[in-house]
């Protein structure tokens, strides 16, 4: 069954279209694996689940209920968070209260406290620098807080947009390894990524998104296998 | 002995410009916008506490957080009531909206309570303390101390509860602040409520001390104006430090050079200080 639903979703900005004609599923407790090079609308069909930017068409279901067009405040309640490309931290407030920022949603304050525990367990750096301000993180630190900070809403499904973007291999393989933790404490993952073999080795499923469009998807293994994935990638395949 | 007592006069009326800057600072740094309506805000605080004086004689423990509250209604129904609709719109309605409302609060004031200039009578707090050889006058120094000390609230409001973290967070990233659950609105409302609360308890302050008219606001406007873009647009302390600095130099170049040069000399100094650092004493570049 799947928890999340996109179906024929269409974003404009203004004239331009952000994305075209996008559907996925994501099934719970699975890791879902968006491909696709810079352009192909990862980023945009992320921020319109998330509630940042409005559907024109389509619709996004979660859990059995409608959410197109939802404000991000609401959606994050309903057990979504999202890291956003380019870390989008609070750069002028202090580790601690990024993560105190991201939980928010949560009806109580008791329930933030196992919550900062199980950050800090994950991401010893920051516990180390809790008291630091965001803007004194190096670019592995401030990735790592963005993704702590969306677990500190206790989301079902966390989204994560290019986490691996500027970051360097050693880090890139602890960040993963982490996911790897998530999805085995039974997190739902919905992952864009550039690197198709660092996505695919995690991802149980795929999407490739092309110009606005998913054009192909499958089981991570066999899209790893799939060489149409690698031309859709270089712009060799004809478009669709 | 004199000039100690210009210098401290100069503090405590500098620690309630900074207090009425400080809302002006925190509308800019919230969402890019200048409320050109802000001096008159100071005005209708020094009303709110003419008219409970007039009416219902009251004293200062009553009248100043009677002013605070009115103002902080009157910043709710104009955020809520303008600026939530004009913020949608071109950069130029949002200048003019607020500009409208400045003479149409200025304009009411007039004809309400006529354009003479007015006082309120003694108040409960009056004479002089003799400290360390000078006179302070009591009224100014209680209106200057508890304006610095709001001020230092509002810093530590904004730096130390969860609401300030929220409102900051709105303030550097309004769409991250979104994916966190926070709604900006509802922090807009917040800056606007405490920007015209803390107008309205400055010109209650004042009002102890000072005689006013309607006409008042466009002074305090440009002054807060002054201390904003000195101490650097959006940073509450950089308004303490600068708000301080103008009532001092203006006490100083009053007793030095005579009274009618005081603003040339603000404005002199502000213009020199814009040449060498255009982002202000505290300011980002």
């Amino acid at each position: 069954m799947s928890e999340l639903r996109v179906a024929s979703l269409e974003v404009r900005y203004g004239d331009l279209i952000g994305i075209a004609d996008v559907s996925l599923g994501v099934a719970e407790g699975s890791v879902v694996a968006l491909l696709g090079s810079n352009g192909a609308g990862k980023t945009t069909t992320l921020n319109a689940i998330a509630g940042l930017v409005p559907a024109a068409r389509g619709t996004i279901e979660w859990r059995g209920q409608p959410i197109t067009n939802q404000p991000a405040h609401r959606v994050v309640r309903s057990g979504i968070a999202l890291a956003p490309e380019g870390w989008r931290l609070f750069n002028q407030q202090t580790i601690e209260q990024n993560l105190s920022l991201g939980s928010t949603p949560l009806r109580s304050r008791a329930e933030a406290a196992p919550l900062f525990e199980r950050v800090y367990e994950l991401f010893p750096r920051l516990a180390e620098r809790r008291k630091q301000l965001a803007r004194t993180l190096s670019g592995g630190e401030r990735q790592m807080l963005a993704i702590g900070r969306a677990l500190m809403s206790a989301p079902k499904l966390l989204m994560l947009d290019e986490p691996s973007l500027g970051l360097a291999p050693a880090i890139v393989e602890t960040l993963y390894d982490t996911l790897r933790r998530l999805r085995a404490e039974g997190l739902t993952l919905l992952l864009a990524e550039q690197s198709i073999a660092l996505a695919l080795a995690i991802a149980d499923h795929g999407y490739v998104l092309q110009t606005g469009r998913t054009v192909l998807d499958g089981p991570a293994a066999e899209l790893a296998r799939n060489p149409e994935v690698q031309r859709i990638y270089l712009g060799l395949a004809a478009a669709q | 002995m004199i000039l100690l007592q210009v210098i401290v006069g100069g503090l405590l009326l500098g620690a309630i410009y900074a207090l009425f800057s400080s809302g002006l600072t925190l509308i800019w740094g919230m969402m890019n916008f200048i409320n050109f309506a802000h001096g008159e805000f100071v005005m209708l605080g020094m009303y709110a506490a003419f008219v409970m004086v007039l009416w219902f004689h009251a004293g200062p423990l009553a009248f100043i957080p009677v002013a605070a509250l009115a103002l902080v209604a009157v910043g709710l129904l104009v955020y809520f009531g303008v600026i939530r609709s004009v913020m949608r719109g071109p950069m130029l309605a949002q200048i003019l909206s607020t500009f409208g409302l400045a003479l149409l609060l200025r304009y009411l004031a007039f004809w309400i309570f006529s354009a003479n200039f007015v006082s309120l009578p003694p108040t409960a707090l009056r004479g002089t303390l003799r400290i360390g050889g000078i006179l302070i006058d009591v009224p100014q120094l209680v209106g200057g101390t508890t304006a610095a000390a709001l001020t230092i609230a509002m810093h530590l409001f904004l730096t130390r509860t969860r609401a300030g973290s929220q409102l900051l967070a709105v303030a550097e990233d309004r769409a991250a602040a979104m994916l966190m659950g926070i709604r900006p609105d509802r922090m807009q409302a917040l800056a606007w409520a405490i920007a015209a609360g803390s107008a309205g308890i400055a010109g209650a302050l004042i009002a102890i001390t000072y005689p006013f008219s309607p006409s008042i606001g466009e002074v305090f406007g440009l002054t807060a104006f002054v201390v904003v873009t000195f101490g650097g647009f959006g940073s509450v302390p950089g308004a303490l430090i600068a708000g301080l600095l103008i009532g001092l130099i203006q006490a100083l170049s009053a007793f030095y050079l005579g009274p009618i040069y005081k603003d040339i000399a603000v404005y002199a100094l502000f213009i020199a200080v814009l040449w060498v650092r255009p982002q202000g004493l505290m300011g980002k570049a």
